[in-house]
């Protein structure tokens, strides 16, 4: 169903090779799949509508450069003018107050009491004192929420049992945290709908009470085509200053994201990636309109690799493939290395192209068992050596790693393909430059 | 637009002062795309398309949709606009219709089965742990003694959550307090359930992401656990959906359907302003029936979905 936009476009340019210049004919089939594909992702019909024509200005009359097929600058073109809407610059939240207020506010479900507690944690982190209040006195158990997870992260939580106005609550907790010298407090509030008039005059009235410096609209990712009137419509009673998009660490494409900032222009400032208190990262234009795009989280992926790669480790590497001295061992390391970086799938599915290919297949973390065991059951001098590893060795490393005798030819053979791949590579690299910037260069 | 306008009387006055904004149904612009027109044309088309896309259906299931009725203008021949309304209802009916499953269609008949295991799953915060509050609530008023148990061991405040919900119904919670084996709270649930001859046993799981295949696997493994003490159970897995997800419910619903056989559908929060069109593909594509659709936060907010209802109140003014 959600067939890579790149893919499409091509699919929409093929008749069209060696064409010079993008003209009206060709241009109207592509903005059809680029329009259809936007509202796979979940872009509003509407929104997905005038950003095709926005696009299909731009790419009106453009000459084709000589390097580029005209499909690939279409998808330039789309991915730069998505990128700029979505943001522009990454914009930091504003702690200006004394304390710095943050209400949260959003649906039911979307995420606001975890994200109230990772925006604490974030916080802290970075050296500030923070109070949370618990001001949801309808959810079952929602105090008791904020409470435990306030305790897990040494947090204080204002609340008040027995006190059912959301906004006197509110009142009594900047009370609070003024004493308690609190340098933000994060007001965590009930999910209400954005047609409950009650419930919408209460939050604008602990707004009015609180006078926040931040007011963040926690939205759920996978949303579909009413982020626009939600959105809106928190927009309409709350002027929030900002957006906090959740779960996004499931496979939803995010439409929502482009929906909410093109009805609403307020920035996207948090992502939340998971459960954990971790799980939060500020956000990033460039990623959010490839993830859209399906073009897979090329730039997580280089990060994520960068965080865990070492680089004295990757230096030496480096320098043993320009010099062809790759061992076994070096192989092993890398393999350790690899699977510090988390869950396979994950990894492989930040990768365009890819993504689509391993969601139905199920790679385990085991994955390099297999090849661990078999060099595992190698000598040393083998590891360090496999020119050496002939017919009766292979049998008895194959009988050592209860693998046979095909999976140890495979992976001989992989190695030394591997080994011939990365010599040309280190030639054409030069030496001097780093591991990091090879694979994954943009 | 109030399409999906489908609720019972009581919950209307509720609905309507909040649907009031929004509704200019698709019947309005039909009937205005067709004055003086005796073939069903582009702007018609485009209309129905927006008013569908627009209300989560997807592209694919409004190009089926808008197939399906071509077809059917080509054989049928309509003379007027609310013929066309008709044959257009029917398309979209017929999308819904063809469930293959056999569960109980509402709480009193449960088939002869006891105790009725039931397990609920979905992705985060969709509205699980709320709509077995209310399932209880209705089971009970059947006249079914009913358990529940807490198997989101995960999520802050998760047991205390249901043990409210188990309060309010006044049923038993079977719990092992947080950060236990999910999978052994479904055994002694579904223990408890047996031992004191309940009629129902309503198993919660903590909310996770589809695509994390070890909590997924987990999910495998908490329905296996059970069939321990009964070797049917659950025999109904409830895949909770929330009317404002878009397009990511059908990866849900496979997903979950791979790791559990899910053969039910809830949808929440239809008293908002989202319209979960999506189900209408959902349901076809996976051939799982809705069953319920959860209107409010409230404990007597649930209802079993009404096909006939559904389907009407899409084009009622
Ligand atoms: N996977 C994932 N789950 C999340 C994320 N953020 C929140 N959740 C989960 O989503 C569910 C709902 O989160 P809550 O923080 O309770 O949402 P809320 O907006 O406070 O909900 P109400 O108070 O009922 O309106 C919980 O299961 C959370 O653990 C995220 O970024 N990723
Ligand atoms: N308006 C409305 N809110 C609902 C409905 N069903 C559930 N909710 C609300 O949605 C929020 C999340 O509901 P839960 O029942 O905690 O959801 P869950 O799926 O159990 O969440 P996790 O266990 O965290 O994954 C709560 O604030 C509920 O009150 C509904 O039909 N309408
Ligand atoms: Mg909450
Ligand atoms: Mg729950």
């Amino acid at each position: 169903m959600f067939e890579n936009l790149s893919g499409k476009i091509e699919k929409a340019f093929k008749m069209l090779k060696g064409q010079g210049k993008i003209t009206e004919i060709n241009v109207a089939e592509t903005m059809k799949e680029i329009r259809k594909a936007l509202i796979d992702a979940d872009v509003n019909y509407k929104i997905a509508k005038t950003f095709t024509d926005t696009v299909k200005e731009k790419a009106l009359g453009q000459n084709v450069l000589t390097s580029v097929s005209p499909s690939q600058l279409m998808v330039k073109i789309v991915n730069d003018e998505l990128t700029e809407l979505l943001g522009g610059k990454t914009e930091d939240i504003n702690l200006t107050g004394n304390p710095t207020v943050i209400l949260m506010a959003g649906l039911q479900g979307s995420g606001k009491t975890t994200h109230s507690a990772k925006l604490a944690n974030f916080l802290k982190k970075k050296g500030r004192s923070v109070m949370l209040a618990a001001c949801d006195v309808y959810r079952p158990a929602a105090i008791e929420q904020l409470k435990v997870l306030g305790a897990q992260l040494d947090v204080p939580v204002f609340f008040e049992m027995e006190n059912k106005n959301p906004v006197s609550i509110a009142q009594n907790a900047l009370k609070a945290a003024k004493e308690a010298n609190a340098k933000v407090l994060i007001v965590d509030t009930a999910g209400r709908l954005s047609i409950d008039e009650e419930m919408m005059a209460e939050i604008g009235n602990i707004k009015k009470a609180l006078n926040p410096q931040e007011i963040l609209f926690v939205v759920d990712a996978m949303t579909g085509q009413d982020a626009v009137n939600t959105a809106k419509a928190f927009n309409d009673v709350l002027d929030f200053t900002g957006v906090i998009l959740t779960k996004l660490d499931g496979d939803t494409r995010g439409g929502a994201a482009l929906s909410i900032k093109s009805i609403v222009n307020k920035p996207i400032k948090f992502m939340g990636m998971g459960e954990k208190m971790e799980a939060l990262d500020t956000f990033h234009p460039d990623r959010m309109a490839q993830r859209i795009l399906g073009m897979g989280d090329i730039v997580s992926l280089v990060e994520r690799a960068q965080e865990v790669f070492d680089e004295q480790e990757a230096e030496k590497i480096q320098k043993k493939l320009l010099k062809d001295q790759f061992t076994f061992e070096d192989f092993y390391t890398q393999i350790q290395q690899i699977k510090k970086m988390g869950n396979l799938k994950d990894l492989m599915g930040m990768i365009p192209g890819v993504g689509k290919a391993v969601k139905d297949l199920d790679i385990s973390d085991d994955a390099f068992k297999g090849i661990e065991a078999i060099i595992n059951s190698m000598t040393p001098g083998e590891r360090k050596t496999p020119d050496i590893i002939n017919g009766s060795r292979r049998k008895r490393i194959a009988s050592g790693s209860g693998t046979d005798i095909q999976q140890v030819n495979q992976l001989l053979k992989q190695f030394e393909d591997m080994r011939k791949m990365m010599k040309s590579i280190g030639k054409m690299q030069g030496a001097g430059r780093s591991m990091r910037g090879m694979p994954f260069g943009r | 637009m109030g399409i999906f306008n489908f609720f019972s009387k009581e919950k209307k006055e509720k609905l309507d002062q909040g649907l009031e904004k929004t509704k200019s149904s698709l019947f309005d612009k039909i009937s205005k795309a067709l004055v003086g027109k005796s073939a069903i044309d582009d702007e018609f088309l485009d209309n129905l398309e927006e008013i569908l896309v627009s209300s989560d259906v997807g592209i694919e299931t409004t190009l089926r949709i808008i197939e399906r009725l071509q077809a059917r203008v080509a054989k049928d021949k309509y003379v007027g606009v609310g013929e066309l309304n008709n044959l257009l209802k029917d398309e979209i009916g017929k999308l819904l219709d063809e469930n293959k499953s056999n569960i109980p269609t509402d709480f009193s008949d449960l088939k002869g089965v006891k105790p009725y295991v039931v397990m609920v799953v979905g992705v985060n915060g969709v509205g699980k742990t709320t709509t077995i509050g209310k399932m209880a609530n209705q089971y009970k008023k059947a006249g079914k003694k009913v358990v529940l148990g807490a198997g989101d061991t995960f999520r802050a405040a998760a047991v205390e959550q249901l043990k409210i919900w188990g309060t309010r119904n006044d049923v038993d919670v079977i719990s092992h307090g947080m950060n236990t084996d999910p999978a052994s709270v479904a055994f002694d649930t579904v223990k408890h359930a047996v031992e004191i001859g309940a009629d129902v046993a309503i198993i919660d799981t903590a909310g996770r992401l589809h695509n994390k295949i070890g909590l997924m696997n987990e999910l495998s493994k908490i329905k296996r656990v059970m069939q321990k003490v009964t070797q049917d159970a659950p025999h109904e897995i409830l895949l909770v959906l929330d009317a404002s997800t878009g397009q990511n419910a059908f990866e849900q619903a496979k997903q979950f359907t791979a790791a559990t056989e899910v053969n039910a559908l809830a949808l929440t929060k239809l008293d908002g302003t989202a319209k979960g069109g999506v189900v209408i593909g959902v349901a076809d594509q996976f051939k799982i029936p809705v069953k319920y659709i959860g209107v409010g936060e409230g404990i007597e907010d649930l209802q079993l979905f009404n096909k006939q209802e559904f389907v009407d109140s899409l084009f009622k003014g």
